[in-house]
């Protein structure tokens, strides 16, 4: 099994293994360094980064808002582990020479065609959609899938088959009729 | 050090997604059209070694867990909602940064989708929060808790119907 720094692809078990470790070793560390428990997510970065670019434009609105005091829009821990999946990628792809110029990913391109324009908007939508529905439910694949999970709660567990739900359901009637499909 | 703490985790955690190859639209998408289950295999495969981990600490004494609050009627909504704009996206919010440093462009796209997402649900967290919010809460309980049994037994049967599903999954190809 080659894991080297230099294969482009990892077994995903033994990665997927290796983030389960990464996640203990980061509660683990952050509880004897700074003395409360780090553990992985993403979706709230999101909220204290529109917060902070919004405070650009409009800082009394944003220090008014009941969400943006409940989150503190600041550059924290988290907002640094989002930064550094960026790097992470970009170091792992570059070394395993596995980087692919994409504007439109094939299966898409199979069912809306060849144009980026509509690509960009339907990545914008689903964008919107889905933080809108990761801060409503209180986490996305990583705070509820993994790090919930992980300790066993309820709420996560409930949140993970709600993902997957409206994902298989959705990914059906959008892709169905793509050229991918039943392939 | 928070922040230089959070960088090496994030670091780390990119570069597994990337040679996992989790990252790609095509296995995001592949998953949900049930032909491809590299991000489930990667995903439990996190979670089966993470609660063996977790719940070993948190036996010592030596962590505290985290768990998020039991709002059922918003985690529904939202999570149904999550997985409409997953499969738009073909990207969820960790992914999308990863994507992006890989090359694929278009992920941008639903990087700003999402802080503008993230925006909107700001301007509108004061009205869910008296009526959607508080639907069917329960707060913070764990499986332990809800069950009355011992949280290992709870991993060992995680572990068990992971390792059905894994091996079904490669005798299937998937």
């Amino acid at each position: 099994m080659n894991i080297s720094v230099s294969a482009p692809r990892w077994n995903p078990y033994i990665a997927g293994a290796l983030v389960g470790i990464l996640a203990v070793l980061s509660v683990l560390v952050t509880t004897l360094v700074l003395d409360k428990p780090k553990y992985l997510g993403a979706s709230t970065s999101f909220v204290r980064a529109a917060g902070l670019l919004e405070q650009t434009v409009a800082p009394e609105h944003v220090s008014q808002n009941a969400y943006f005091q409940a989150k503190k829009v600041k550059v924290d821990w988290q907002m640094l582990f989002v930064v550094g999946i960026f790097a992470g990628a970009l170091i792992s792809a570059r070394l395993g020479g596995s980087s692919k110029f994409e504007t439109v990913p094939p299966i898409w391109e199979d069912r809306f065609g060849s144009s980026a324009v509509t690509r960009a908007l339907g990545a914008f939508i689903g964008g919107f959609i889905l933080i809108f529905g990761a801060r409503m439910a209180g986490g996305c694949p990583s705070g509820h899938g993994l790090s919930g999970n992980m300790q066993l709660s309820v709420s996560s567990l409930l949140a993970l088959v709600c993902f997957i739900v409206g994902g298989v359901v959705t990914a059906r009637i959008i892709y169905r009729g793509g050229s991918s499909w039943n392939s | 050090m928070e922040q230089l703490i959070g960088l090496i985790t994030g670091i780390t955690f990119g570069f597994l997604l990337q040679k996992g190859e989790v990252l790609r639209f095509e296995r995001q998408i592949g998953f949900m059209l049930l032909q491809d289950m590299t991000i489930i295999k990667f995903m439990f495969s996190a979670v089966l070694v993470g609660m063996v981990g977790i719940y070993a600490l948190h036996a010592g004494g030596i962590i505290a867990l985290s768990l998020k609050a039991t709002q059922v009627a918003a985690i529904i909504i939202g999570g149904l909602l999550f997985g409409i704009g997953w499969a738009i996206a073909g990207y969820c919010p960790g992914t999308s940064l990863g994507a992006l440093a890989e090359g694929r462009i278009h992920a941008f796209w639903a990087i700003l989708g999402m802080l503008t997402g993230a925006a909107a649900y700001a301007e509108v967290y004061p009205v869910l929060k008296g009526n959607v919010l508080a639907w069917g809460s329960y707060g913070k309980i764990s499986l332990p808790e809800l069950l009355a049994i011992s949280p290992w037994l709870i991993i060992l049967t995680f572990i068990g119907i992971g390792m059905v599903m894994f091996a079904w999954f490669e005798k299937k190809g998937l």
